[in-house]
């Protein structure tokens, strides 16, 4: 297999006319799923997002020369430690951005916590990267297992499902995901039945399904991603089990599956996600940008929070004109974070941002207005409620 | 009422249906690799992707011409068939006398490429299709739900098997074919047209892979990654089977299919990895594989 590596934009610095000089010189690395299953929920997208954020953020006049490169880490865990040590080792890379897949993430952690460097990460999921893996070099900034698991899991409960089957991927993610939300419906009163465990990514899930389906569990929650959770949504629906009074928790859903399943499978779904384009007027006209540089298609959440993090890791840049990487961190942990896609929030101590999360329901096929207006919001998360509290992570970073 | 390891009878005797439907598209995939590589002596790694393209072709003759899927079972097959004999016109049958590899490495490459094409075009995220009218819907089988589709995907691909499988062992064609593959300058001076003979068997290869797209369209969703993901599968059940055997290769489908799907019940974790472990005890006992010939 061919490592796919672009050179993206590097035309910032020194070319407009008045523009201070050069102060700081910062390569970004954007690492993720460029041609599997997370293809469209990161992917190409994610690199446009940071490209925006540079640009929105006027990088070049402030005296700070950015430049973007992106490769594809295939999901494996190998590949992707190969590719960052490369980066950090030679390639004079500051900063590597996304990272979707747990596994990948979780060893892109530790070598950018050996290497000093810094890692801001949106795409994965597992909350180990604040707990007891975490590491002053990361920020974990878009969501995470556990706020995945509170706002579905506890909706489900809520709504009187509280027996439960977990489809997991068999992975880090898929089992951080399964042991966070079990932990969720075991503190609400409920029960897990039983859990399956398939290889990732997988093909067919009509086996599991069936499997789900004699538990007679009330819900079926589905701990993985991407391809995975289409095909599990689609072969749920081909297989009765939704008409057989099970519901389906999509555990980790983006805009990008909704739109693949088309609203008539996916309708109904509950599921939990950080940002939707059409929250407010912020968010409706970045994302309008967003589609415009990236073939119409609306950001995912996962690529907002690329945007979101690299913003503020500019300003925290911006405001030392220095990259030294624990400087950089403590300044982004110390100004509180502000930007259209996720409002005020706040990096923590232990590397975890936390903004507001939101409980959407999918439309009816009926209810939608046009291309891509798919969600009506069930709830928002406040901030504070959204994350696991700082103390039950075990994280060493945090004192006390 | 018995138990077998702790999984009620019913429970199993639906998980083996299932595995007999993951069967059907492993056999009608081996099936046509069994073909080519028979008949071809061409390793052809395309087949993955050509599956996939069949898949997208009922995709595009819905969107963008309006036509359904029973129309799509004949016609996306023949498109994408009609490709693979442009690429054997014009690249594939260059390397006819080359070794193995070269052949590996272009439908290699050619694979790669129409996926790229595909998923700058469509992303992967997949595309929906759905299950025609007529399929949709499903039985109560007292043991378990039967969708409509799964089970026309069974029986259209054992008709196609065993269709196949007669044509080419029982019939006046299926024999210039085999001759023409053991001895080509011989069965030449006979008057037949050899290159025109080897040129439609690789577009009927072809043609099988794109059926078996069109039937798995509405199941999983249709995306450029598609045939990536079953084409290993696939390799190693032609590979059980013996390469290039025709009745090999669907036996080994429907039987490889049939293991697989009682792993995801007893040991869900190793599903995608029990056909390899197969493979290699297969290759230590039998290197020819179960049904293939020593050379």
């Amino acid at each position: 297999m061919t490592v796919k590596k672009l050179l993206l934009a590097t035309a910032f610095a020194g070319m407009l006319a008045g523009a201070a000089h050069a102060e700081v010189a910062i390569k970004i690395g954007v690492m993720n799923d460029r041609s599997g299953i997370y293809a469209d929920v990161a992917g190409e997208g994610s690199v446009v997002a940071a490209r925006m954020a540079v640009e929105d953020f006027k990088a070049a006049e402030k005296g700070i020369k950015v430049e973007i490169i992106s490769a594809d880490h295939q999901n494996k865990p190998d590949i992707g430690s190969n590719i960052v040590r490369q980066w950090y080792d030679n390639d004079g890379v500051d900063v590597v951005a996304d990272v979707p897949t747990s596994s990948v993430a979780l060893a892109v952690n530790q070598i950018t916590k050996d290497k000093n460097k810094i890692f801001l990460v949106s795409g994965a999921a597992a909350s180990d990267l604040t707990g007891a893996q975490c590491s002053p070099n990361t920020a974990h900034w878009t969501y995470d297992t556990w706020s995945l698991a509170h706002g579905t899991g506890s909706a489900m409960v809520r709504k009187g499902g509280d027996t439960w089957f977990f489809l997991t991927a068999d992975y880090a993610f898929g089992h951080a995901l399964e042991r966070d939300t079990g932990n969720v419906v075991k503190a609400a009163g409920g029960k897990v039945v039983g859990t399956v465990r398939h290889p990732f990514p997988g093909r067919d899930f009509s086996s599991f399904l069936l499997q789900a389906q004699a538990s007679k569990a009330k819900v079926i929650g589905l701990a993985n991603a991407g391809g995975d959770t289409i095909n599990s949504i689609k072969q749920a629906a081909e297989f009765g089990i939704t008409q057989g009074g099970q519901n389906l928790a999509g555990l980790l859903m983006f805009i990008a599956d909704v739109h693949a399943l088309s609203l008539k499978t996916a309708q109904g779904l509950v599921l939990t996600e950080a940002f939707y384009w059409d929250l407010n007027d912020g968010t409706r006209a970045w994302s309008k940008r967003f589609a415009e540089k990236h073939g119409g298609k609306m950001p995912t959440m996962v690529q907002a929070g690329v945007y979101s993090s690299v913003l503020h890791y500019l300003k925290a840049v911006d405001a030392l004109k220095s990259k030294d990487a624990a400087k950089v961190m403590a300044k982004m942990k110390e100004m509180p974070t502000d930007d259209p896609l996720f409002g005020k929030g706040q990096l923590r101590a232990d590397g975890r941002k936390i903004h507001d999360m939101y409980l959407f329901e999918v439309k009816k096929p009926q209810e939608s207005k046009g291309a891509w207006d798919y969600y009506k919001l069930l709830a928002t998360i406040p901030a504070a409620e959204a994350f696991r509290p700082l103390k039950d992570g075990g994280c060493p970073l945090v004192k006390g | 009422m018995f138990e077998l390891l702790g999984i009620p009878p019913q429970a199993l005797f639906g998980q083996l249906l299932l595995g007999l439907i993951n069967g059907s598209f492993y056999a009608m995939l081996s099936l046509g690799l069994a073909v080519i590589f028979g008949l071809l002596n061409i390793i052809n790694f395309t087949h993955g992707a050509q599956y996939m393209m069949g898949a997208f072709a009922a995709w595009m003759l819905l969107n963008y011409a309006g036509i359904g899927y029973w129309w799509a079972l004949l016609l996306a097959p023949v498109a994408v068939g009609a490709i693979g004999v442009a690429m054997e016109r014009l690249l594939i049958s260059r390397l006819y006398d080359l070794d193995h590899l070269y052949g590996l490495l272009l439908t290699f490459g050619l694979a790669l490429i129409f996926q790229g094409l595909l998923q700058n075009q469509y992303g992967v995220s997949g595309l929906p299709y759905d299950i025609p009218e007529a399929l949709s819907g499903g039985r109560n089988l007292g043991f378990m739900f039967l969708p409509n589709y799964r089970a026309w995907v069974v029986v259209a691909s054992l008709a196609v098997c065993i269709a196949t499988w007669f044509v080419i062992e029982k019939t006046r064609l299926g024999a210039y074919l085999r001759a023409a593959t053991e001895n080509p300058t011989l069965v030449q001076a006979f008057g037949i047209n050899v290159p025109r003979l080897v040129m439609l068997t690789y577009g009927f290869g072809v043609g099988l892979a794109a059926l078996a797209g069109v039937l798995a369209a509405p199941i999983y969703s249709v995306n450029p990654i598609m045939g990536a993901d079953i084409i290993i599968v696939v390799f190693a059940v032609v590979v059980i089977g013996g390469m290039g055997s025709i009745l090999g290769s669907i036996v080994t489908g429907f039987a490889l299919g049939l293991i697989e799907g009682l792993t995801k019940v007893f040991y869900p974790e190793a599903a995608a990895t029990v056909i390899f472990v197969i493979m290699v005890i297969v290759l230590l006992v039998k290197p020819a594989g179960l049904f293939g010939r020593t050379a």
